[in-house]
């Protein structure tokens, strides 16, 4: 159900995903507690390359993160498999990308 | 287990008894059934499962043979846990004055307390674990140092004896009926590490599969029964860790 190839995907944008989330949240709260508004942030994070990859790469990991652990539980307890969960995990990964991508073309583009 | 082994100078009636109740039929259609059994200082499941078939009811099915924890064959759920029944005693795992018996997790029951291990075996070979030789018998036999890494991580998983307690204790053959388990993939790992071995490269691939290491959740049920102590989830993150070394490599 979970061959080499898709469990070393999982472990990859989990190792991604630490320092990101990481850097997220400090930036979020130095931010804040700095007296920034939304539009002061909005104000630095558009046009950023910066800002835009580093959220970017953060939605394609999560992206594909959550859809290979959606896998595993829903053919676990749901007892989906086969095309029906191909389809399902590349559906949550797809939609979680074009969702993730909506946001993070607001908050820089 | 001789009669005289198992009786005192009591009479029946003044025998401490235990409540033991055990399960009867197959997959298809089967219950708990009571019986009473007199309570020995010194007293295994198994000596309890064979009172029985002995005393009470001489169509009760179970399995075992050496009864001495070598040959794998006796394991059984015992109040909800996976067992080597020859070498569990009763005092260690009575609750109150009840014991439950049941065949093995995750298997097939044949009857009884008799479970089908055909498909536990035939996981073993579905990952490789068997040897492939390099040389021949007319080679020289080549030294292995015991002391080396692989061999070492090899030597620490080869006491296993196939009872099957881990693959009933793992929550992930229960949902995966295609997952190898952790007795079958614990013997890849040691066959990995083992330097005579050729079949490094196909065993990487049959434990990359569907059924493969990668689906273990790594929650070491398997490590908490194994009667001898082993460690089968270190292994499997061996394999996952090997493994997936290889498939960076492109090797598989
Ligand atoms: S650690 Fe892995 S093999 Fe062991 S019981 Fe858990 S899922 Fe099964
Ligand atoms: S690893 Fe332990 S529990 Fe599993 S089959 Fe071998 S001896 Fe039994
Ligand atoms: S009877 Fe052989 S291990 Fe229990």
């Amino acid at each position: 159900m979970l061959g080499a190839k898709l469990y070393l995907a999982q472990r990859l944008t989990a190792l991604l995903m630490a320092p990101f989330v990481v850097i997220h949240l400090a930036v979020m709260i130095y931010a804040v507690r700095g007296g920034l508004d939304a539009a002061e942030i909005l104000g630095r994070t558009q046009g950023s390359l910066w800002w835009g990859s580093f959220y970017g790469l953060f939605v394609v990991a999560v992206s594909i993160h959550a859809a290979i652990g959606l896998r595993v539980i829903v053919f676990e307890y749901l007892k989906l498999s086969g095309v029906a969960l191909e389809a399902l995990m590349w559906f949550v990964g797809v939609v979680l990308l074009l969702l993730g991508m909506r946001a993070v073309f607001a908050v820089v583009g | 287990m001789t009669d005289s082994a198992n009786s005192s100078n009591d009479t029946p009636s003044t025998r401490p008894m235990m409540e033991v109740t055990v399960f009867r039929g197959d997959d298809s259609a089967g219950s708990y059934q009571r019986f009473d059994v007199p309570r020995e200082d010194n007293q295994t499941i198994l000596d309890v499962v064979t009172w029985i078939q002995r005393h009470a009811d001489p169509s009760l099915t179970y399995r075992f043979a050496c009864r001495v924890g070598m040959c794998g064959s006796c394991a059984m759920m015992v109040n909800g846990k996976p067992r080597w029944t020859c070498r569990t005693h009763v005092k260690r795992v009575l609750i109150g004055n009840r014991i439950e018996i049941a065949p093995l997790r995750n298997l097939p029951v044949i009857k009884d307390l008799a479970t089908d291990m055909t498909e536990f075996f035939e996981k073993w070979d579905r990952a490789e674990g068997k040897f492939h030789p390099t040389l021949t018998r007319n080679d020289d036999i080549v030294p292995v140092n015991p002391e080396s890494a692989e061999r070492q991580a090899a030597s620490a998983g080869i006491e296993c004896i196939n009872c099957g307690v881990c693959y009933a204790a793992c929550d992930t053959v229960e949902k995966n009926p295609a997952y190898l388990g952790p007795a079958a993939l614990n013997r890849a790992w040691t066959l990995i590490n083992d330097e005579r071995d050729g079949g490094r490269e196909v065993r990487l691939k049959a434990v990359s599969g569907d059924g493969g290491c990668h689906n273990c959740h790594s929650q070491q049920g398997c490590l908490s029964y194994c009667p001898n102590e082993l460690n089968p989830t270190l292994s499997i993150a061996g394999l996952k860790r090997t493994t997936a070394v290889a498939a960076l490599k492109g090797e598989i």
